[in-house]
Parts: structure tokens; C-alpha cells; sequence
């Protein structure tokens, strides 16, 4: 060999181990990669509900809805499988509407109900005018792409 | 004009993340260039061939 | 005359000191005249977005210096990499140039990545996201690089031994895109990278990549004027750098 060929074998080998090692450490702390859970894991039991943990999905249409006079809202999260009520006070970010993803951090109650401490709005990765919006809307009305 | 500075109501994130991006490139530019210049000014100071009192002399043992 | 020829042109300080030297003017131009219509563009002629408004303007600054950040990352650790196996000084010089530049670009990535979340989710910043975290560790692949490069009084032996934590840290960049695949983050998708084509409009999308190719030619230009102080740096004993700096005469 080479002094080339064993520097080169070097970085190889180097780089190998270092990716085989991070790959496993990945799989093995999943969970805590995962930023939130979804409906259908929380019912599965899936999700740590001994303590705090996120929970990720859409505000189901309608669902929405405020107090009178108080910064209070509930609404539903679903993954279209399974739902989890969630009631949450305090301000709301701007992507925040019925149809759209959110991440709530909190907890679950014994209830099946989730109380939120903070509600985080997740957009996706489309990007258009709102002509072009209402347009599909227009066309698929139930709003699914 | 005011409607364009005012973003819909963003104007604080959007004027600060491109006012970031203005200072971040020319912080750069303007790195790049004065490490060149100095380093060329720096040479041209050191480095003067044709001054043979600036040669180390050689000397035979 | 083989057809190595221009790798080995490639690797002469002298001949790539005068290819930055002819280069870089019109590259600088180019950056900036594409910068210009990249910012008109993004600002005054795309329309806003249905959901976001004019707060999605925001991208054509983030998406180009995330970019920036991670085709930086890629180019310093093959950097690195060639220098550490063939001995290849020039490379070593090319790495060291790009660090501080693929840092400064994922800052700024960082940096608008949070103002554009504040009001859009609702945070700066989430710990815990596998996006946000791996690209603040890129972030810091990119010090560490520096910092250890620095730290040895031998230059050589700084290059080496921090051409081995580039090599390694490449580990990361699939990891920072494929971060949003693979896990639950709060960060969406990709929107042109995908194999179903783009969901952005086109008059959305064209000053987006108007400024992507802005910030490439910027980032070339930096390279180069950054590279050519480098050589010098490196060279100042030669014969062609003395010649150089004295106005070709002896």
C-alpha cells in the first residue's frame, strides 16, 4: 500500500465509522428526534404521556373554538384517523386556522383530552399567490391537493 | 411606498432578515478584500530582491 | 501532454493566483447585478403568499444562504479530503477559504430561519427539531474546522488534522436534508428538490432561483479573492510571488 492509497483508506475507514455510528445512534434515540407524536400514536400508547410531549397533526375544520372574553381555545388535532381535543390559552401564531398543521406541547389528561402550554403552527411546502389558492379550492373543494 | 416598508404587517422579520443578509455579505466582501490588499501591501514591504543588504549573506565555513 | 493537464494546472499557485486575479471581477459583477434583480424580484414582483403573505418574501434570503451553507460544507471537506490524501497545498488553501464563508452563510441561514418561524409557527427557535438542531451543528462543524486549524503552529499539520473533522463531519449533510423526511419536525418539506417538480409557483419561484445563482457567484467571488490572499500567504518565499509583488522585474 501506498502512503497515498493509506491516507485515502484512512478517510474512508474514518468516515465509515463515523456514519455507521451516528446511523445507529439515530435509530436507537428515535424517540427523542421525533419532535411530535401524532393523534394516532398517543391512542396507540406510543407517546410518553407520564410526562410532557408534543403533539403534531391538523386543526380538524370546524373545530375551533373560543371563549368569550378569554384567550381560551379549543380545538380538535386529527391525523385523519384518530383525534385528540386540545384546549389551549394564550396567543396564537399567525398560520394558526382550521386545516392547517400544528405542534402543541403539553400534556395529556387521563380524559384523553390534551392541554396545551404552547401552540406552535407547522405550514407545508406549497407556495402560491392566493388566486392561484382559491382556484384549487375552487376545483377540490373538500381542499385536499 | 408605505404599504412596500409596512410587508403586510411582517415588517419587523422581513426587513431584519434581509437587513441580516446585507450585513452578512458585505462583512464578507469586505474581509476578502482587506485580506488581500494587506497581505499584498505586506509583501511589497518585506520583499524588495533588489536590495542586497536586505539578502542574508552567505558565508563559507 | 496528457489529459492531466489541467489538474495539475489546477493545483499551481501561480497559474490559479492569475486565473482568481482575471476571474473575479466579472464573477463580482455578475453577483451583484443578479443580487440586485433576485431582491427586486423577491420583494416587488412575486406575488404574496395565500397563507403567509408578504412574511414568505423571507425565503429568498433564507433558502439561498441555506444553501450556501450546506454546497460550502461539501466543497471544503472534498477540499480537505484532496489535500490530505494527494498533499495537495492548494486544496488545504481552498478549504481553509471556505470555512469562514460556509459559516457566516449558515448564520444567516439560522438567522432568517428564525424571523421567518416567529410569526409564522410561533417561535424562534424549538430544540428538539432535527432540522434546526443539525443545521446549528453544521454551524459549529464549521468553528471547530477553523478552531482546530488554528490551533497548531505548523500549518501543515493543521491542515491535516482538520481535513480529518471535515471529511467526517460530512456525515451531517445528508443528515440536514433529509432531517425533515426522516423525522417530525417543525420545519416543512422541500419545496424544489422534489420528484414531482417544485410546489411553488413559477412567478414565485424564478426570483428564488435568481437568487440562489446571486449567491453562488457571491460565494465564488469570495472564494477567490479569499484564496488569492491565501496563496500569497503561502507562497511568500517563491520566486513568482516575490516577482509579483515587485512588479515583475529581476
Amino acid at each position: 500500500m501506498t502512503p497515498r492509497r493509506q491516507r485515502m483508506a484512512l478517510i474512508a475507514a474514518v468516515v465509515a465509522g463515523v456514519a455507521v455510528s451516528v446511523a445507529l445512534a439515530l435509530v436507537a434515540f428515535r424517540e427523542n428526534v421525533l419532535l411530535f407524536f401524532s393523534p394516532t400514536e398517543v391512542v396507540a400508547g406510543e407517546a410518553p404521556t407520564e410526562r410532557g410531549f408534543r403533539l403534531g397533526g391538523m386543526v380538524a375544520e370546524g373545530s375551533v373554538s373560543r371563549e368569550e372574553g378569554s384567550l381560551t381555545v379549543e380545538f380538535v388535532v386529527t391525523d385523519f384517523a384518530n383525534s385528540i381535543p386540545v384546549s389551549y390559552t394564550g396567543l396564537l401564531p399567525d398560520l394558526f386556522g382550521e386545516g392547517q398543521g400544528v405542534v402543541a406541547r403539553g400534556q395529556l389528561n387521563t380524559d384523553g383530552s390534551f392541554d396545551a402550554e404552547e401552540v406552535l403552527a407547522k405550514h407545508d411546502e406549497n407556495y402560491m399567490p392566493p388566486e392561484v389558492a382559491e382556484a384549487l379550492e375552487r376545483a377540490h373543494p373538500e381542499g385536499s391537493p | 411606498m408605505k404599504e412596500f416598508l409596512a410587508m403586510g404587517g411582517y415588517a419587523v422579520y422581513v426587513w431584519a432578515a434581509y437587513g441580516m443578509t446585507v450585513v452578512v455579505i458585505a462583512l464578507n466582501a469586505w474581509a476578502a478584500q482587506r485580506r488581500l490588499r494587506r497581505t499584498l501591501g505586506e509583501l511589497k514591504t518585506t520583499a524588495q530582491p533588489e536590495d542586497p543588504a536586505r539578502r542574508p549573506t552567505v558565508r563559507k565555513v | 501532454m496528457s489529459r492531466w493537464r489541467w489538474f495539475h494546472l489546477l493545483a499551481s499557485p501561480p497559474y490559479v493566483y492569475r486565473l482568481a486575479e482575471r476571474l473575479a471581477p466579472w464573477i463580482g459583477a455578475a453577483s451583484v447585478l443578479a443580487l440586485a434583480a433576485g431582491t427586486y424580484g423577491g420583494l416587488v414582483l412575486a406575488p404574496p403568499d395565500y397563507l403567509q403573505g408578504e412574511g414568505f418574501r423571507i425565503i429568498y434570503v433564507h433558502v439561498p444562504s441555506a444553501y450556501i451553507g450546506l454546497m460550502a460544507y461539501v466543497v471544503m471537506a472534498s477540499a480537505a479530503a484532496c489535500g490530505f490524501i494527494w498533499r495537495i497545498k492548494l486544496a488545504h488553501a481552498v478549504a481553509a477559504c471556505t470555512a469562514p464563508v460556509g459559516a457566516s452563510f449558515t448564520f444567516l441561514a439560522l438567522f432568517t430561519g428564525a424571523v421567518w418561524g416567529k410569526p409564522m409557527w410561533g417561535t424562534y427557535w424549538q430544540w428538539g427539531d432535527a432540522r434546526l438542531v443539525s443545521e446549528l451543528v453544521l454551524l459549529f462543524l464549521y468553528l471547530g474546522f477553523m478552531l482546530l486549524r488554528s490551533s497548531f503552529d505548523e500549518r501543515d499539520k493543521g491542515d491535516r488534522v482538520a481535513a480529518i473533522l471535515a471529511a467526517v463531519g460530512v456525515v451531517n449533510v445528508p443528515i440536514i436534508h433529509y432531517s425533515v423526511e426522516w423525522w417530525s419536525t417543525l420545519h416543512q418539506g422541500a419545496t424544489m428538490m422534489r420528484l414531482d417538480g417544485p410546489s411553488i409557483t413559477l412567478e414565485m419561484l424564478i426570483p428564488l432561483l435568481i437568487m440562489i445563482g446571486a449567491f453562488t457567484l457571491c460565494f465564488a467571488w469570495l472564494i477567490l479573492r479569499r484564496l488569492q490572499a491565501e496563496i500569497l500567504d503561502r507562497e511568500r518565499r517563491t520566486r513568482w510571488v516575490e516577482q509579483l509583488v515587485t512588479g515583475g522585474a529581476s
